[in-house]
Formats: C-alpha cells, sequence, structure tokens
C-alpha cells in the first residue's frame, strides 16, 4: 500500500473509531439531548451576562459579535483538545496506543482523524448553536448577506490551523507524563481569553493585546465575523483589527496555518521519537 | 478497635494522600489557578466589554472561585469511586472493615482543603489584578455560610459519588454535563435572581446557587440588588441541604455496599 493510501486510511478509519467513543456511551436520543445541552447554556451564561448588563433585546450588532465567536470556539474545545485527549485516552484510559502504534497506520494521520471526529460532534454543537441563536434570539444575520467565499475560505483555513495546533498539543502530551489533562484546556482557555473569542480585544491590556496578535484564531474569529456580520459591523466593534484588510488577514492566516503545518510535523517526528526511546508509549501514570 | 476511633482514622487516611500528596509535587499550583483564573478574566473582561459596574467584576472573581468546589464535587467525588473501580481499589475499599461513609468523608476533607488553596488563590488574583474590593464587615457569618455550603456540597457529592458509581460508563459525561448547565442556572458569572424566582428557586436545590448568592451579598453589602432571598433565609435552607444530602448518601452507600457484595459485578471493571 502506498504511503498516501496508508495515510487516507489511517484517517478514515480513526475518524470511524472517534465517532464511535464520541458517541456510542449512550442511546441516539440521550446523545442528542447531551449535544444540544451543553453548547446551549454554555451561550446562555453570556447572554444573561449581556442582558443583566445591558437589557437590551439580542438583535444589537455586538450581542451577534459575541455570540458568533462563542459559537466558533467550539471547534477549539473540540478540535484542539480533541487531539491531544486522544493520546491521554488511548494511552491512559483505554491503554491501547501501543497496539495502536504497532499496527501498520500512519500515526501523525490516525490523530488527525481523532480530530475529525471531535470536528464533527463539535458541527453538530455549533449547527445546535447557531440554530438557537437565529431561531430563538433572532441574531441579526441574514444567511443572503453573507460573503459565503470569504466564510468557506476561512473557515477551512482556521480549521486547519486548529487541527494543526492540536497535534503540537498531542504531541506534547506524549512527553508529560503529570498534568497532561490540563494542557488542552489550559490553551484553550488562554484563546478564548486572548482571541478574542467574545469580546474585542480591545478590551485586553495592550500586553495581552500583543500575545492576541501572535495567535492564529484571533485572524480567523475576526475574519469569520467579516463574513457573516460585514466588515463595518466588525471594523467599528474592533479598531485594533480595523488596519488590516480581509486580504492581509486571509494572508496572516494562510501563512500561520503553513507555518504551523511545518512546525508540527517535525515537532512530532521528534516527539514520536522521543516516545520510543523512553518508552513513553504505553506509560500509564493513573495521574 | 472502637468504632468511632476506625471512622476517624479511616478520615484522616483518605485524606492524607490528599494533602499531603498535593504537597510533594506542587505543580498542580500553577494548573489548578492559572486554568480557572482563564475563564474568569474572559468573563471578567466580558463585563468590561459591555460597561458592566466594576461590582460585577467581584462576582465574576467569587463565581470563578466557586467554580473549583464544583469541579472537586464533580470530578474528585461524584467520579471518585468510579475512577477508584477503575483502578481497583474499590473492591479493596467495600472489603475493608470500614464505613465507606468515613472513606467519602476522607475524600471530602482532604479535596476541601486542596480546593480552598486554590479558590484563595482565584480571590488573591482577581484582587491583585482586577482591584476587586471585598468588605468583610461581616466576616463571622462569611464564614458560617461557607461552611454550611461547603457541608451542604460535600453531602451532595458523596451521594452522587454512589449514583455515579451505579451510571457505569456514562459517569464521565454526566460529569461533563453537568459543568455549563449548573454554571448556568447556579449563576456562577451573574446573580441568580436574573433567571426569576422559580428558576432560582428550583436552582437552590444546589447548595450553591444559594452559597455563593448569600456570600456574594455578604462581601459587596452595597449593592443589595445582588440577593436573591435574605441570607438568614439561605444559610436556613443550606442546613437543610446539607442535612437531607448527608442522610441520603447514607442510604445510597449503604445500598451500594449491598450490590457489591451480592452481585459481585460492581466493582468489577470493563471499559
Amino acid at each position: 500500500m502506498s504511503g498516501v493510501n496508508r495515510a487516507f486510511l489511517s484517517f478514515r478509519v480513526a475518524t470511524w473509531l472517534g465517532w464511535q467513543i464520541e458517541s456510542n456511551w449512550t442511546d441516539p436520543f440521550l446523545f442528542f439531548v447531551y449535544s444540544i445541552i451543553k453548547p446551549v447554556t454554555s451561550v446562555m451564561i453570556l447572554v444573561v451576562m449581556y442582558w443583566v448588563i445591558t437589557r437590551t433585546d439580542t438583535t444589537s450588532p455586538y450581542f451577534a459579535y459575541m455570540y458568533l465567536g462563542n459559537a466558533a470556539y467550539i471547534y477549539v474545545g473540540s478540535i484542539l483538545v480533541g487531539v491531544s485527549w486522544a493520546v491521554i485516552d488511548d494511552r491512559e484510559h483505554y491503554q491501547t496506543l501501543k497496539y495502536i502504534y504497532v499496527s501498520p497506520i500512519k500515526f501523525y494521520f490516525y490523530l488527525l482523524g481523532r480530530g475529525m471526529a471531535r470536528f464533527l460532534t463539535g458541527t453538530l454543537s455549533v449547527v445546535i448553536t447557531m440554530g438557537f441563536g437565529l431561531l430563538v434570539l433572532r441574531l441579526p444575520i441574514r444567511l443572503g448577506e453573507i460573503d459565503w467565499p470569504l466564510f468557506a475560505v476561512s473557515m477551512i483555513l482556521g480549521l486547519a490551523n486548529l487541527a494543526l495546533m492540536g497535534l503540537l498539543l498531542g504531541a506534547a502530551t506524549l512527553q508529560m507524563a503529570r498534568h497532561f489533562w490540563s494542557v488542552g484546556e489550559s490553551v484553550a482557555g488562554a484563546l478564548y481569553l486572548l482571541c478574542g473569542a467574545v469580546f474585542p480585544i480591545d478590551v485586553l491590556p495592550a500586553w495581552l493585546r500583543l500575545l492576541g496578535y501572535l495567535l492564529p484564531p484571533t485572524y480567523w474569529l475576526e475574519l469569520l465575523r467579516r463574513a457573516v456580520l460585514g466588515s463595518e459591523v466588525s471594523l467599528a466593534i474592533s479598531p485594533s483589527l480595523a488596519g488590516l484588510g480581509d486580504g492581509q488577514l486571509f494572508l496572516i492566516l494562510l501563512g500561520a496555518t503553513l507555518l504551523n503545518g511545518v512546525v508540527s510535523i517535525y515537532f512530532f517526528r521528534w516527539s514520536e521519537h522521543r516516545a520510543r526511546e523512553k518508552g513513553l508509549l504505553d506509560m500509564t501514570t493513573h495521574y | 478497635m472502637h468504632k468511632g476511633k476506625l471512622f476517624l482514622r479511616t478520615i484522616v487516611a483518605r485524606a492524607y494522600p490528599r494533602i499531603i500528596g498535593a504537597n510533594r509535587e506542587k505543580s498542580w499550583i500553577f494548573f489548578d489557578t492559572f486554568l480557572p483564573l482563564l475563564a474568569t478574566s474572559a468573563y471578567v473582561f466580558f463585563y468590561r466589554a459591555i460597561h458592566a459596574p466594576e461590582e460585577y467584576i467581584g462576582l465574576v472573581v467569587v463565581g470563578g472561585a466557586m467554580t473549583a468546589y464544583w469541579l472537586n464535587v464533580l470530578w474528585s467525588m461524584s467520579s471518585q469511586l468510579y475512577w477508584d473501580k477503575e483502578a481497583g481499589n474499590l473492591a479493596l475499599y467495600i472489603a475493608a472493615p470500614t464505613s465507606m461513609m468515613a472513606i467519602l468523608l476522607g475524600m471530602a476533607v482532604g479535596g476541601l482543603v486542596m480546593t480552598t488553596m486554590r479558590a484563595v488563590a482565584i480571590i488573591a488574583a482577581g484582587w491583585l489584578l482586577f482591584d476587586v474590593q471585598f468588605s468583610f464587615a461581616y466576616w463571622e457569618v462569611l464564614l458560617l455560610t461557607f461552611v454550611i455550603t461547603m457541608a451542604a456540597l460535600y453531602g451532595m457529592g458523596m451521594l452522587f459519588a454512589s449514583l455515579f458509581l451505579l451510571f457505569g460508563r456514562e459517569a464521565w459525561h454526566i460529569s461533563n454535563l453537568l459543568q455549563e448547565p449548573i454554571y448556568l442556572v447556579s449563576g456562577f458569572y451573574f446573580p441568580v435572581k436574573a433567571l426569576g424566582f422559580w428558576i432560582a428557586a428550583a436552582a437552590s436545590l444546589i447548595p450553591l446557587t444559594l452559597g455563593l448568592d448569600a456570600m456574594r451579598q455578604l462581601l459587596f453589602p452595597g449593592h443589595p440588588t445582588f440577593g436573591f432571598l435574605s441570607v438568614k433565609i439561605e444559610i436556613g435552607v443550606l442546613a437543610g441541604l446539607a442535612l437531607i444530602f448527608i442522610v441520603l448518601s447514607k442510604f445510597a452507600l449503604d445500598y451500594l455496599e449491598k450490590l457489591a457484595r451480592q452481585q459481585g459485578r460492581l466493582t468489577e471493571r470493563r471499559r
């Protein structure tokens, strides 16, 4: 079998396996309820906070800005954290990582496939969250006015970037014996704060804003908001990114994704080699 | 050995690894304070972005600190017997000539000590980073409220520990599911009365709802708009909840022990 075929097969089988792990712990109805409750209550926390202070309706552009960022952020939790969790799940919980590793697969693509499964469950949450926003909260989003090409391109690049960041985290997790539970959540929490998921990064102190500029999801979220809400809305709410045109944002995101791709391949190879040398692939710590 | 002495020694024995183990490896402090601080900070900046009055910053910081207790109850109390089953300890607990109640109490005491350090770190960070002004004018009542809230909360955790074990492999997902919805209905990041009387009243079954509300009223006495019920009533309800949860947890544990001995399947490790 050629390398490309093996990579594709590893990806496909891992996606199927990941989907089974994510969804077969209960019956489909309970899984569906579970998929609704978590994202909707998560966004409702922000909705109530917003309502308590502004007492205004949910059709204001700022509300849509916040809501959209929060919905897109679901992907950060599912993809980025999901890939690194696959290492923890397989090594510590199911204790199958060593068997998976010695099977004829491409481990890099296997982990990407596990991320893909989380992407699918994440998409379900995003669709439910956005559906709730549009139908119940009457978000001021007109489907006919969305810049669909910009939306599609930014989604593809943004999600690819998250998957590659997830692989970097997965490679780091492979080396860890302690605190690996917290790594994904720490990074996701930092991104929630620094990338302006629910507020414009202009609110952050200057030194934190600087960190936000260094993170690719900042540009992904801005591109998404411009595509869905229109550039005028996004520019008025987040002046610090107003100096950058759509093309510049796209190029920054593209560059960051390519860089992440190269770094993730080399870092992953190094981590994999070191894990084999030190016997970390079948390590169970019960930590 | 006298029953009472054995009970107390079991509590100490189960609390010991939690407290001493954490002191042996101090790196947890960074992860356990840094992680909740990130979410708390994000909510602080969200309030700042929508020009909320500064007292709401304090409200978020207190809520963020209390998330530590909720997470501890979910993951280190409610799910603990399930983890212990996975690690092979549960069968040993049940076979040991001591009370399961004492084992869970030891878990609660150990977890409470650790989590309090974490909560204090978040409060301190909130005070230093966001200049939150707390009032300690009613510190005695505050302390009483905190103690009763914790008794009720960890009593609920002890009850959940038995129930989660019966749920089997769904325990993980149930713990996961009980995070954001509880943050919402218990008003971790906004005054719970914003949800309306009946929702807030229903959410009061979770001890942190009233505990948090009472503590906020005492820490920020200049803002009576925060309160759902008066502090006196909230303390009374919390005391009742503490009693109910502890009694129920005793029944649940007895049932669990009986089931484990009769069927022999409860301690079975199956992934």
